[in-house]
C-alpha cells in the first residue's frame, strides 16, 4: 500500500489508469511520503530530544511521578553544575586534544600514502592498496585484547608505561582512521586527470611539490571528508579508552560520562543526559555545517573503488 | 704489476660512484613512493596485522584459573599432549553454556539487525527520493542524525528511555492501559532493546547509501517499464533492485561486519545482562579478558568473530573488484 504510493510518481501512470489521474496520484504519493517521513523522523530524533528534555529537569522532577515527556520547571542547573565540574572539563579537554592530534596524525600518514599508492607505483603497491581496505574491515573489538597485552609487555621490557595514559589513544586511534582515510583519498586522487600532474612534472615540479601544489588543493573536498571522518571516529571511540584508561584524569568524554557519573546503582540522570548531549554536540555541529562533505565521505567508502 | 693496477682500479671507481648510486636510489620514483607509504605500512603491520596474529598466539596460552578445567577436558590424552595442548581455551569454551548463548545471541543480533536496517533504509530512501528535490536535503540531514551522535552517548539516552521505574516508554504504556515492560530486565525484551537501538543507529547509513544508488538509476528505465505496463512491484523487482544490487550487497556486508563486532550498544544498554543473555562476542571478550583478567580466554572468544568477518570481507572484496573491472 505505502510502497505503491512510493513509486507511483516515478513515471507515467500504468495503462489502466485514466489519463489525468497522474497529478492526483502524485499528490497522494507525496502526502504518504511526508506522513511516513514525519513518523520516522520522530523515531530517529526521539533520543536526542529526550536527552534535551531531561537535561532541563531537576533531580526532584526526574524522580517525581509526573509526565516524563514534559518539563514543568525548566532549569539550566545541570549545565552550570557540569561545566564547573573539574573532572568533566578534563574529559572534554582530553577528548579535544586526542581528536585533534589523531586527525593531524591521520592526515600526515594517509595523504602521502594515498598519493604514493594512486600515482607512483612501486613493488607491491596494488597489494598494499587492497590490504589498506582489508585493514579497514578489521574491527576494534578483535584487536583490543592483543593490544592491551602488547602494551603490558612493552612496559615490562622498556619500562615505559602506556596503559592508563591518555596519549596511548594517539597510538591506537590511527588504526581505525588511517585505513579508511587512505582508501577514500586513493579514490579521490585517482579521479584527478593524469594530465594535471604530468604538466607539473614537465614544469619541473618534484613529486612533493606535485602533491602539495596540485593534489591537495584539487582533492580538498575529499580531504575535508576524510578529516571529518577521522574526527567523528576518534571523538566517538568507546572501546579503546574503556580498555586502556582507568584514572579519572586520563579518560575521554564518552568513557568519562559513563564511568564517573554512574556510581553503583545511583544514576544522576539529569547530569548524565546533559553530559551526553554536550558530548554529542561537537560532531553534530560539524555535521550541521559540513553535511555534504560528511555524506560524501560516508558514501565514498563503498562507491569509490 | 699490471695486475695490481687493474685490480686496484675497480674499487676506486666504486668508491667514487657509490654516493651517486645512493642518491639515484633515493631519487627513484618507486623509492620515494615507498618512503611516502612507509608510515602506513608500519602502522598496518605493527598495530593491526601483528596484534591479530598475537591474538592467535595469546589464545593458545593458559591462565592458571582455567588450566584445571583444561586438564579435565583432555585427561584421556597422554599427559605430554594434554599439558601443551594449544587449543585448550577453545575446548574449555565449548563446554561453557554461556559461550553457546553468546554464539546464539551474536547471530540473532547481527542477522535481525542487518535485515531490518536494510529494509528500513530501503523504504526511507524511497520516501526521501519521492519528495521534491528542494526538501530532500533537509529530510536527509534530519534522518542521518542517529548516525552522527556517538553511539555510546545515544545509547545512554535509550537506557534512560528504557529505565524500569521512571521509563518514558512505560509511562506511555501505562497511560494507554498496558502493563509495564521490563525493557532491560527480561532476556527477550533486552534482546529486543539492543536490536532496536542498533537498528536506530544503523538504518540512516543504509538510507544514505540506498538514496545515492536510487539517484543513479536512469529515469528512462522507469519510463520504459511504465510503457510496458509494469506495476509498482514489478518496477521495484525488475528495475530498482537489479540496478541497486551491488550497493545493497556491499552495504549489507559492511553492516554485517560492524554489527557482528558491535560493542558500544550492548555494553552501555545491558552490559550483557540479564544473566549473560545479551552478550555478544565483543562484550563477553571484554568481560573475560579485561575485567576478568583472563587475557588468553578473552582473546579466544574474540577470535570466534574471525570466520564470519572473513567471509563478509571476501564477498566485499569480490564485489569491489568486479565494480573496478566494470568501470
Amino acid at each position: 500500500m505505502t510502497a505503491a504510493t512510493v513509486t507511483s510518481n516515478k513515471g507515467a501512470p500504468s495503462r489502466k489508469t485514466a489519463y489525468g489521474s497522474m497529478s492526483r496520484d502524485r499528490t497522494w504519493a507525496l502526502r504518504w511520503s511526508y506522513f511516513f517521513l514525519v513518523i520516522f523522523a520522530a523515531f530517529f530524533l526521539l533520543p536526542p530530544i529526550y536527552m534535551f528534555i531531561t537535561s532541563l529537569k531537576t533531580s526532584a522532577e526526574i524522580s517525581a511521578a509526573t509526565n516524563p515527556w514534559w518539563v514543568y520547571n525548566p532549569t539550566l542547573a545541570n549545565y552550570a553544575e557540569l561545566l564547573t565540574k573539574p573532572e568533566y572539563l578534563v574529559f572534554f579537554r582530553n577528548s579535544v586534544v586526542v581528536s585533534t592530534f589523531v586527525v593531524t596524525i591521520t592526515m600526515l600518514i594517509s595523504i602521502p600514502a594515498a598519493f604514493a599508492l594512486s600515482r607512483m607505483r612501486f613493488w607491491g603497491s596494488a597489494t598494499l592498496a587492497t590490504g589498506v581496505f582489508l585493514t579497514y574491515l578489521v574491527p576494534d573489538t578483535l584487536l583490543f585484547i592483543p593490544l592491551f597485552k602488547m602494551f603490558a609487555v612493552f612496559h615490562e621490557v622498556t619500562g615505559i608505561q602506556l596503559l592508563n595514559r591518555w596519549w596511548v589513544l594517539l597510538v591506537v586511534y590511527p588504526t581505525l582512521t588511517v585505513p579508511f582515510c587512505t582508501w577514500i583519498m586513493i579514490g579521490y586522487f585517482a579521479s584527478i586527470p593524469k594530465e594535471l600532474d604530468e604538466a607539473a612534472i614537465i614544469d619541473g615540479a618534484s613529486w612533493f611539490q606535485t602533491l602539495t601544489r596540485i593534489f591537495i588543493p584539487v582533492a580538498l573536498p575529499g580531504i575535508i571528508a576524510a578529516t571529518i571522518f577521522a574526527f567523528t571516529v576518534s571523538w566517538a571511540q568507546f572501546l579503546y579508552p574503556l580498555a586502556f584508561t582507568t584514572s579519572v584524569d586520563q579518560l575521554v568524554l564518552p568513557v568519562g560520562i559513563i564511568t564517573t557519573l554512574i556510581r553503583g546503582d545511583v544514576f544522576a540522570w539529569g547530569q548524565i543526559m546533559t553530559g551526553a548531549l554536550l558530548g554529542a554536540l561537537p560532531p553534530l555541529i560539524i555535521y550541521a555545517f559540513l553535511m555534504d562533505y560528511y555524506i560524501a565521505g560516508l558514501t565514498a567508502g563503498a562507491t569509490k573503488g | 704489476m699490471a695486475d695490481a693496477v687493474l685490480s686496484s682500479d675497480p674499487p676506486a671507481r666504486r668508491i667514487i660512484t657509490r654516493p651517486n648510486a645512493v642518491r639515484r636510489f633515493f631519487q627513484r620514483k618507486s623509492t620515494i613512493a615507498f618512503l611516502m607509504a612507509l608510515p602506513l605500512i608500519i602502522l598496518i603491520f605493527g598495530l593491526v596485522i601483528y596484534p591479530a596474529f598475537y591474538a592467535v598466539y595469546l589464545s593458545t596460552l593458559r591462565k592458571s584459573m582455567t588450566s584445571v578445567a583444561w586438564m579435565r577436558n583432555c585427561a584421556w590424552l597422554p599427559d605430554v599432549i594434554c599439558t601443551y595442548l594449544p587449543f585448550g581455551n577453545m575446548q574449555f569454551l565449548f563446554t561453557r553454556e554461556t559461550f553457546w548463548k553468546v554464539v546464539y545471541q551474536s547471530c540473532l543480533f547481527a542477522i535481525t539487525a542487518v535485515i531490518f536496517k536494510a529494509l528500513l533504509g530501503f523504504i526511507l530512501a524511497h520516501f526521501v527520493h519521492n519528495i521534491p528535490a528542494k526538501g530532500q536535503r533537509k529530510w536527509r540531514g534530519m534522518l542521518l542524525i542517529p548516525w552522527v551522535i556517538p553511539p555510546a552517548m545515544s545509547t545512554l539516552a535509550w537506557l534512560w528511555l528504557f529505565d524500569p521505574s521512571y521509563s518514558a516508554f512505560n509511562y506511555v504504556l501505562t497511560g494507554a492501559g498496558f502493563d509495564r515492560i521490563p525493557w532491560t530486565g527480561d532476556a527477550n525484551w533486552a534482546r529486543f532493546a539492543v536490536i532496536l537501538v542498533n537498528i536506530w543507529v544503523g538504518a540512516p547509513f543504509f538510507m544514505i547509501m540506498y538514496l545515492a544508488a536510487l539517484k543513479s538509476v536512469p529515469d528512462q528505465l522507469y519510463e520504459a517499464a511504465a510503457i510496458d505496463g509494469a506495476n509498482w512491484w514489478q518496477r521495484i523487482w525488475y528495475v530498482t533492485l537489479p540496478m541497486m544490487r551491488n550497493i545493497i550487497a556491499i552495504t549489507a556486508l559492511f553492516s554485517t561486519i560492524v554489527t557482528f563486532a558491535n560493542f558500544d550498544i550492548v555494553r552501555v544498554l545491558t552490559a550483557g545482562g540479564p544473566l549473560d543473555q545479551t552478550h555478544l562476542f565483543a562484550t563477553w571478550a571484554f568481560k573475560l579478558g579485561i575485567e576478568g583478567g583472563d587475557i588468553p580466554l578473552g582473546a579466544s572468544v574474540s577470535l570466534f568473530m574471525v570466520p564470519i568477518l572473513a567471509v563478509a570481507a571476501i564477498f566485499i572484496l569480490r564485489d569491489i573488484n568486479q565494480r573496478g573491472n566494470e568501470a
